[in-house]
């Protein structure tokens, strides 16, 4: 998709400004992040999970080379095909090509992040093919022309009633001609009009949340049953996954999936966890003829041994968005591409460059919360910094920005001046503001008290001065 | 091809600043692949057999789906009676499996019975199980000449008849069973671990039962 990450001002502005949105971001402080306590309450073992699912991601990316291998090795000899995609570019051509080889008109695509990072859809479109988003989410935003805001509930910006006009939009023409008000109907609509298309794709494409290296399968978590589907039903079943995706064993997909749902729904188990490895066997009454993975580097590979490394390991669960208040007030369509909230912040400036989203990373307050819920202990936080550094070092802020740090940073080295001059500034604001306790407009703050008052310091001098008398 | 796959691997090689893995470094990754080490115990599903019986109807329960439990010769009666209590019509697609072909089918005379994969038709199947996982509440379906997917997947509601024996502690003692059964290099084309009937939060986030997959499970717990 095309990005608007540097438009991030703008859209967070609008974003602020949507009422149906900030209805729906404020369900999620309620939803999952409330659901994912109880889940990690309810499991003693869930740190000590934590701390070995991080363990596992760590291991595989030291040795990705070789699990990416053997995982091949596996696919291959059941009768599967593995195809390597260096880019996008490779990926989409490689996946129209595997399409067109089936005649195909209709691909049943499961939700799948990569084919978001891909745009994979555009290319399929211009090639005369149609992909048929079957998650719920997906399919809704689908039918509205619009990107997911979120990594694993993709419509979670929309309310229903934004739901209902949009199916009885779509929908009349197939003959549902009355409006829905409530969820189960809207649920139960989408599942007959997508069961018939279901029916018809010729491909099936699904995403992979890990690839298990000693079996070459690979595994996919859902709750509707939807890239079940996909993977069942047509003749050919493409799985697109990243190349950071794979793992090297069942053991450490059993301790992957205890941290995964309840880090992203608050769920014990999502509904169907399910490994595919290879095509239709020998006696089988259903499954695909053809089996195809196509992993895509686009750039990670290069992340491997850097100081950013460590976003390698995400799984993907959404649990950091969850806990934003950052994507909390603004969701995830301000980010401006595929991914959203902390971890986007992080990954979208790797995938996409610093230059056009160098806003994310500035858009965090640093209160650690991501960090804290991270399934796999990303340092996102961290991660955000190192960012900023880049940024700094590649001159990419505004020239005020870089002159205010520039300035803060010759005082901060020298501690007499910077105690006085704070000394200074300190009487100097008590001078004309203590009477009310606050200001209304201050000289080179106007972009803080256009939304809010500052506060006057208080009596006593300044931290510094406060803290040298409390000492004593 | 080959050019696009040494592009990556050599990429991956170049970051991690050495070769292809050799010596000790790949003999340690290669002993971890051939004996996967576990991770955390989890204390929950370490019970014994009965308790672990109890443990996966409760969680099973709790996910929605609703659980039964009776003997050998209860089965047919129970399908039948289970189809009676929801209102769903007397028919049902069955997996072509031995196991499901011991019970007493015949003691149902208004209970019609096709065998066979799962169509877009199809009200109700009945499956066996390959084994259920007490932690979670979870079936295991391996795919098979004797278990088609798509009965996992297609009709409104799956009635799942699974032997208690066959339940197990957590997601590891699956996985022993799995390369017991099909060896460690042949897994079946699918395994569908399946915690109660399909749904969706993809509205409002809150959980609406049957997306895609079954609105309802029904799970028969067969003593031996």
């Amino acid at each position: 998709m095309e990005s608007t990450a540097h438009d991030f001002k703008d859209n967070v502005d609008a974003a602020l400004a949507d009422a149906n949105l900030q209805d729906s971001l404020a369900k999620l402080k309620v939803g999952f992040s409330e659901r994912r306590r109880q889940a990690a309450e309810r499991m003693p073992e869930f740190e000590a999970l934590r701390d070995r699912a991080r363990d596992i991601k760590n291991h595989a990316l030291a040795n990705l080379d070789f699990y990416l291998e053997e995982f091949e090795r596996k696919v291959t000899a059941l009768g599967g095909h593995v195809h390597w995609a260096p880019t996008a570019e490779d990926a989409r051509r490689i996946i129209g090509e595997l399409c067109q080889s089936m005649g195909a008109r209709t691909v049943a695509k499961s939700k799948s992040m990569v084919a978001e990072e891909i745009a994979l859809n555009e290319h399929l479109e211009a090639l005369g093919i149609a992909p048929i988003e079957t998650d719920l989410g997906e399919y809704i935003i689908q039918l509205r022309h619009e990107p997911p805001s979120h990594i694993i509930a993709p419509a979670v910006h929309l309310t229903k009633d934004q739901v209902a006009d949009t199916f009885l939009e779509h929908h009349s023409k197939l003959g549902f001609t009355k409006r829905l008000t409530e969820r189960n109907d809207l649920v139960a609509e989408a599942r007959y009009v997508l069961r018939q298309k279901f029916l018809d794709a010729d491909v099936g494409l699904t995403g992979a949340n890990f690839l298990v290296a000693e079996t070459g399968s690979s595994l996919l978590v859902t709750n509707e049953g939807n890239a079940d589907l996909s993977n069942t039903l047509p003749r050919m079943h493409i799985v697109l996954a990243s190349i950071e995706k794979v793992i090297p064993t069942l053991e450490d997909a059993a301790v992957l999936l205890r941290v995964l749902a309840r880090s992203a729904t608050g769920q014990e188990s999502s509904a169907y966890t399910t490994l595919n490895t290879g095509p239709k066997r020998a006696g089988d009454l259903d499954g695909p003829e053809h089996y195809h993975v196509v992993i895509l580097d686009n750039g990670r590979s290069a992340v491997l041994g850097t100081e950013m490394q460590d976003m390698l390991r995400c799984i993907r669960c959404g649990a950091c968005m969850n806990h934003c208040p950052v994507y909390g007030a603004i969701g995830g369509h301000a980010y401006g591409w595929v991914y959203p909230g902390p971890i986007g912040a992080v990954l979208t400036p790797q995938l996409i460059g610093v230059e056009e989203a160098g806003n994310l990373p500035n858009a965090s307050t640093f209160c650690g919360r991501c960090e804290a819920v991270c399934p796999v202990r990303i340092p996102l936080p961290n991660l955000m910094r190192h960012w900023r550094e880049r940024e700094f070092e590649r001159h990419l802020q505004p020239r005020g920005v870089r002159q205010g740090l520039a300035l803060w940073s010759f005082l901060a080295r020298r501690p007499r001046l910077y105690r006085r001059l704070t000394a200074l500034a300190n009487r100097l604001l008590a001078l004309f503001g203590r009477a009310q306790g606050r200001y209304q407009t201050l000289p080179l703050a106007g972009g803080w008290t256009r939304f809010r008052d500052f506060p006057a310091p208080p009596p006593g001098g300044t931290f510094h001065a406060q803290w040298r008398g409390r000492r004593s | 091809m080959n050019e696009a796959r040494s592009q990556i691997l050599n990429g991956i090689r170049r970051s991690l600043q050495r070769g292809e893995l050799s010596g000790d470094a790949r003999a340690a990754v290669e002993a971890r692949l051939a004996r996967p080490p576990r991770g955390p115990a989890v204390a929950r599903a370490a019970l014994a057999q009965p308790e672990k019986v109890a443990l996966f109807c409760q969680w099973a329960e709790a996910n929605n789906a609703t659980v039964a439990r009776v003997a050998p010769a209860e089965v047919a009666a129970e399908v039948s009676a289970y189809l009676a209590r929801n209102n769903l019509p007397a028919e049902a697609v069955i997996a072509p499996s031995p196991q499901l072909a011991g019970y007493d089918w015949a003691s149902q005379k208004m209970l019609s019975l096709r065998q066979g994969r799962g169509e877009g038709s199809d009200h109700v199947s009945i499956t066996g199980a390959f084994a259920a996982i007490a932690e979670t509440g979870t079936v295991v379906m391996a795919s098979g000449p004797e278990h088609p997917v798509t009965l996992n997947l297609l009709p409104d509601t799956h009635i799942v008849v699974l032997r208690e024996s066959d339940i197990v502690g957590g997601y590891e003692e699956v996985w022993e069973r799995l390369r017991a059964r099909y060896g460690k290099d042949c897994m079946p084309r699918t395994v569908n671990t399946i915690t109660g009937p399909s749904r969706t939060g993809d509205i409002e986030q809150a959980m609406e039962l049957g997306a895609h997959g079954p609105r309802r499970m029904h799970v028969l717990v067969v003593r031996e």
